[in-house]
């Protein structure tokens, strides 16, 4: 397909006896915001740095913008955004000399003070970067990613460690470049940040590949029953729906078949004129499936 | 932006963060000149043989010394101590992710300190001037004093790149390289004229390193005759230079080591 922006075929790599990444298979299409999401050590840094030329591969195809990354061409780094999970910048440089400075590397850079707004840093413009919070650091990060403009943007880990207000700030960020058509790699290991920002999600664990799809395809095809849970009534249940569990005085039915166990569920509660309270139907989140795909490894924060 | 144009703007960037930072800005200066004043002062009454039959005044002899010292700090102790700063907070490693090529980058960084060096030279031979009656070389020793300054800085910049792959963490980036560089600084003469009747072995290591050999040609450029000065002496200092530069080519990291 000529709109992929990154082809990933067949890609390993080993350290020694290890192999971080164990043959795994991406496409990535231009304009999409795709999550690499698994628990810590499952080879997301590993797959994304190969993606962006830091490391080499043991094996398999990779292009990125029709380049391979390991060429470590100019022209690719010129076109490409990168936020990694731990970097620093000089810290005896302004915020707005530090964006300024990476800004010049690239042949049509954004606005510098537009870039410095746009992160949510306008305060702290002329701010030397020592004096930064942790947070604030992180969205220097960002923006210097943006200052070339570029039109893939890797995002390793962009919200690990922050603070909830910091979170949604930082997916407000992400929407918007999604918006202005960037194609978006990011990998991250919290499910609601896959599932509120990609349009595509490849859970990873242990390197390798074990689901991909739009999230709520990920949900439907992976663990497609839906939760309905109640309060236990002064009466027994009809046999069609008991095959619940019961938690508490809380009875929870996970329905292979939803719309027909509630109509069942609810035309006999309303025959017998009964209220069932507390009455919930939860549709599994990402997370469930995530937990169920590797293995309960989540949850490492 | 042209890649002259960039390299202009590492420079500027460099000194920018340079002198922002009161510890290298006052190392890097202050202690050449701090040392000139102690030891001319400690020892500047005696005379010493530096050749046979060559016998200077150790208050002069401590201008050239400390020029060449200075030299040394800016380039290879400036360079290894800062390089494996700016790599263990990632710094090199973002910068390797941006189109901006690795030559440029570090040539920056290397320009920055022989331009740092020559300011220097020039603000300890100023002082020596005004204050312990040294005189300026003129005519071919000034154009043999520049040459070795300038081929010196560049040299000791290419092997302070390359003592950072000997560095472990940042932490331990002055250890590592005071632990290289200060018993070079004694054995080669810089702090403590060797005469001729320093042991034999002291003069041996010394002849073997760059740091005795860019110290004689810079008091032989600096002084003139009866001074020998030796081209000799230049090219060791540039051959270990080239040295350094192929171990920094093979070794250099751009990733903090953990």
């Amino acid at each position: 397909m000529t709109d992929e922006v990154i082809t990933v075929a067949g890609l390993r790599k080993t350290y020694g006896d290890l192999e971080a990444v164990a043959g795994i298979d991406l496409a990535v299409r231009s304009g999409e915001v795709f999550a690499l999401l698994g628990p810590n050590g499952a080879g997301k840094t590993t797959t994304v740095e190969i993606l962006e030329g830091y490391r080499d591969r043991t094996a398999g195809e990779v292009s990125v913008l029709g380049f391979d990354p390991a060429d470590r061409s100019r022209e690719l780094r010129r076109r490409v955004g990168i936020v990694l999970q731990s970097t620093g910048v000089d810290p005896y440089l302004t915020v707005r000399e530090t964006v300024a400075l990476y800004a010049s590397y690239y042949p049509s850079p954004r606005n510098v003070d537009e870039v410095v707004d746009l992160v949510g840093l306008s305060e702290k413009r002329d701010a030397r970067v020592v004096k930064l919070s942790g947070g604030q650091q992180r969205r220097l990060d960002v923006a210097i990613a943006l200052a070339g403009d570029p039109e893939l943007l890797f995002l390793d880990e962009p919200t690990t460690g922050f603070d909830p207000g910091a979170r949604r700030h930082a997916w407000d960020v992400i929407r918007n470049l999604a918006e202005l058509g960037k194609t978006i790699f990011l990998t991250t290991h919290y499910m609601d940040e896959a599932q509120n920002l990609a349009n595509r999600v490849a859970v990873i664990a242990k390197g390798e590949i074990v689901a991909e799809g739009p999230p709520s395809t990920l949900v439907e095809r992976h663990l497609a029953r839906t939760v309905i849970r109640f309060r236990r009534p002064p009466a027994d249940l009809p046999p069609s729906v008991h095959d619940g569990s019961t938690v508490g005085a809380e009875i929870e039915i996970a329905a292979d078949e939803p719309t027909r166990t509630l109509h069942e569920l609810t035309s006999w509660a309303v025959e017998r004129g009964i209220e069932l309270e507390g009455l919930q139907v939860t549709r599994p989140t990402l997370e469930d499936v995530y937990l169920e795909l590797t293995g309960g490894e989540a949850g490492t924060e | 932006m042209s890649d002259a144009g960039l390299l202009a703007l590492q420079v500027r960037t460099t000194n920018k963060a340079f002198w922002r930072n009161p510890a290298s800005a006052f190392f890097t200066f202050a202690f050449p000149l701090m040392f000139l004043v102690i030891f001319t002062a400690l020892l500047g009454s005696g005379s010493v043989e530096v050749a046979p039959g060559v016998v200077i005044q150790q208050d002069s002899y401590y201008v050239a010394a400390m020029a060449a010292f200075a030299v040394i700090t800016a380039t290879y102790t400036n360079l290894a101590i800062s390089i494996s700063f700016t790599r263990d907070a990632g710094i090199l490693k973002r910068t390797r992710g941006s189109p901006l090529p690795a030559g440029i980058y570090l040539g920056g960084r290397v320009a920055h300190a022989v331009l740092i060096s020559l300011v220097l030279v020039v603000i300890t031979a100023a002082f020596g001037i005004a204050f312990y009656q040294a005189d300026v070389p003129t005519g071919v020793l000034l154009l043999e004093y520049l040459v070795t300054v300038v081929v010196g800085a560049m040299a000791f910049s290419a092997l302070g790149l390359a003592t950072t792959a000997l560095v472990p963490n940042a932490d331990a980036a002055p250890a590592v390289v005071n632990a290289i560089i200060l018993p070079l600084l004694f054995l080669s003469g810089i702090f403590i004229p060797l005469g001729e009747d320093a042991p034999t072995w002291m003069k041996a290591i010394g002849d073997i390193f760059p740091v005795k050999h860019f110290a004689k040609a810079m008091f032989g450029s600096f002084y003139g005759p009866p001074f020998p000065f030796e081209w000799g002496d230049v090219l060791v200092v540039a051959a270990w230079g080239v040295i350094g530069l192929a171990l920094a080519i093979r070794f250099f990291s751009w990733e903090p080591r953990k």
